[in-house]
């Protein structure tokens, strides 16, 4: 391969790494003027002038983790090497498809009549999932269609429509139970209390001090319960608008019984929902809530909603997280990226369960989804009504 | 020592080491900072420390993390028995006096961490599967690792009288924070290569024949494409050359039935031993032939 020509401006070794580490930057490495230095310490320690020992130097010093170990020799022969890569090429790697993706979600809407002829990429995955409705709208002309959508949306969106009082406050209950059943788990670690199993030696020779040695005065020590934290995301796709109106109140239950409760709805995108029902007057909260979930009953892209999840909050869960997905699994997006998205999340999170209102299907679209879920999560329940949510009480307890 | 020189004395103690591994273990020996071994179980992740501090000629300190893992057991702790005793005995005078009396070195228990910064020589300080341990573990280590020193609130701060040398692994139970993966140098560990895997076996187990050899790896290497539980790693293959090597075979294919049997060394599950039944034996052993 043919090495880079660089600019006669570009000051000295210093200049171009630094400008290697902007373009790592670029494409999604976290790296600070610090690294810069490190690198620059690196290549000083060895033979910088052979090719291979100037890469394994700066592929050492510069990667954090697996994926970006795997992706670093295309970057690098792209900067040293002029290999051709061009900025169009960086621009598709997976971290910076995330983020341009959210603009593309609202296409449809903005400018459907457009999409339908040319951008059909974005058109298939992004179409909603209630086919029976949407086909006498289609068949009157694009500009038509427009139109007839919005209005549908907006009779869907309205979320106070869809709370019945009974039902609402039966599904809160059901939330409450199952929060309590698995709020609490032991720590392992030991603080100092004054009942408790263990002694606390380091208190207890302190004061004996005072005693002549004598231990009079015990200190004890136990372990503290610390409540899980619960992550709910909900499904909000137009495949789930039977049963939004349970999971919601069940969602809005969860978040009431604990503090560190957090809610997410998705359906092409992800929001955080959490300060909206933390709103005491419920009214309000679903006025905040219909506001937020605009799109709402239009398709589904599980897998980047969950991809989405994991690069916002993953660093925020541990061993002590559960992450809740109510979601049918009726998904636009392929098993495949489904199967990873899961995978990355439950590698950070300690608890992945799934709860699904639909009887597990044989065959179809559906069948192969949950086949991907099935083997990442902990545990995978049916819970259409709020007496199946009740009922899984006995199984969150063991969670 | 030079980069090249490090990769030839890791390959006479008997690791084979890539070209990427063998420049982090340099660069983390010449810049000081601590490396980060990443990669599935059983790809001499472990046995990396083993040699660095053979080569170095350096006392290996080991710390193996677990869930709970906390600075009683990680860094130091009084050693309360000794100190009780020793108050009860008497003799120290008034309260001050036995005060000052119990709380010294002497009554300290010194564990890994401490030890390890408290040698005279840098000895390997391996920190073995560090995602087992809870995120606030990392917090403390991340204070050492980059302060080198330990403060006991009883005895003031203990400086390090030298820096060891850092090896950490992991193999991806949880994700580990930023703020320890940027303090590292990173190495991910695979499966090695045909080639690699039959310098290690020649290096580890000389006495075996090269044909029978060449056998074993191809058999590995197909297994590991496998669909299986517990894909089996370099630790496996040298058991199992040694369990064929022991039993006197010369070929694979020339004993189905105990070749089957041996099978107990790389098949560590129920369900890989039935994923792997005589006539799927009998055909990867006879593409290796």
């Amino acid at each position: 391969m043919r090495p880079t020509r660089f600019p006669s401006r570009a000051d000295g070794p210093g200049d171009r790494v630094a400008g290697f580490v902007a373009h790592l930057r670029l494409n999604g490495f976290r790296l600070g003027p610090g690294d810069t230095g490190d690198a620059l310490a690196a290549l000083a320690a060895v033979d910088a002038a052979d090719p291979a020992e100037a890469r394994a130097a700066l592929k050492v010093t510069l990667v954090p983790d697996r994926d970006r170990w795997e992706g670093f020799d295309a970057l690098y022969d792209a900067y040293w090497y002029n290999a051709g890569a061009t900025r169009e090429r960086t621009a598709q790697a997976p971290h910076i498809r995330t983020q341009t993706a959210r603009p593309t979600l609202w296409r449809p809407h903005l400018d459907g009549p457009q999409t339908d002829g040319g951008d059909g990429d974005s058109d298939d995955t992004r179409q909603p999932d209630v086919p029976a409705e949407d086909d006498e709208t289609e068949a009157d002309g694009t500009d038509g269609r427009l139109i007839a959508t919005r209005t549908q949306n907006l009779a869907k969106r309205d979320l106070r429509a869809l709370t019945d009082e009974a039902d609402r406050r039966a599904a809160e209950a059901a939330a409450l139970r199952l929060a309590r059943a698995l709020r609490d788990r032991l720590s392992r670690r030991r603080r100092a209390a004054t009942r408790g199993r263990a002694l606390d030696m380091r208190r207890v020779l302190r004061a004996s001090l005072a005693t002549g040695g004598e231990p009079i005065r015990l200190f004890r020590r136990h372990r503290p319960d610390r409540p899980m934290q619960l992550h709910v995301l909900c499904d909000v796709s137009g495949s789930m608008t039977l049963h939004a109106r349970v999971f919601l109140a069940f969602v809005k239950g969860l978040v009431g019984a604990a503090d560190t409760t957090e809610a997410y709805l998705f359906h092409t995108r992800l929001m955080r929902v959490t300060p909206a029902l933390r709103d005491h007057d419920t009214l309000r909260a679903a006025g905040r809530l219909s506001l937020m979930a605009q799109g709402f009953g239009g398709g589904t892209d599980i897998a980047g909603a969950l991809a989405a999840f994991t690069a916002q909050s993953g660093r925020a869960l541990g061993s002590r997280s559960l992450v809740l997905i109510l979601s049918d699994g009726y998904c636009a997006g392929a098993p495949d990226a489904l199967g990873t998205a899961l995978a990355a999340l439950a590698r950070r999170a300690g608890r992945l369960v799934w709860l699904t209102p639909v009887p597990p299907a044989a065959d179809g679209a559906v069948a192969r989804h949950m086949a991907a879920v099935r083997p990442r999560v902990h545990g995978l329940y049916r819970a259409a009504s709020v007496a199946d949510l009740a009922a899984l009480e006995p199984e969150f307890a063991c969670l | 020592m030079p980069y090249e020189d490090l990769k030839s004395r890791l390959a006479e103690a008997a690791y084979v080491a890539s070209g990427d591994l063998a420049m982090a273990l340099y660069l983390a020996l010449t810049l000081g900072r601590p490396l980060l071994l990443e990669g599935p179980a059983g790809v001499g992740k472990t046995e990396v420390a083993k040699t660095l501090a053979a080569i170095q000629d350096t006392r290996l300190i080991r710390l193996q993390c677990y869930e709970g893992l906390d600075a009683g057991q990680a860094i130091y702790e009084w050693n309360y028995q000794r100190q009780l005793l020793a108050l009860r005995a008497g003799g120290h005078g008034d309260g001050h006096a036995s005060e000052r009396a119990v709380f010294t070195e002497e009554y300290l228990l010194r564990r890994p961490l401490l030890e390890a910064i408290t040698q005279p020589e840098p000895p390997v300080l391996l920190i073995d599967e560090v995602d087992r341990a809870d995120e606030a573990f990392e917090a403390f280590l991340l204070e050492i690792l980059a302060e080198h020193q330990v403060t006991v609130p009883e005895l003031g701060t203990i400086r390090a009288t030298a820096r060891p040398h850092v090896i950490l692994t992991a193999n991806g139970t949880r994700e580990l924070s930023d703020a320890l993966r940027r303090r590292c140098l990173y190495t991910h560990i695979d499966y090695p290569d045909r080639e690699t895997e039959l310098a290690i076996l020649a290096r580890r187990a000389p006495d075996l024949a090269p044909a029978l050899a060449r056998q074993i790896v191809h058999v590995v290497q197909a297994l590991r494409r496998e669909d299986l539980e517990k894909t089996p790693g370099i630790a496996e293959m040298l058991d199992w050359a040694a369990a064929l090597g022991g039993l006197g075979l010369n070929d694979l294919s020339e004993d189905p039935a105990r070749v089957q049997a041996t099978l107990v060394c790389l098949l560590k599950t129920a369900a890989d031993r039935d994923a792997v039944p005589p006539e799927v034996m009998a055909r990867l052993v006879g593409r290796a032939a």
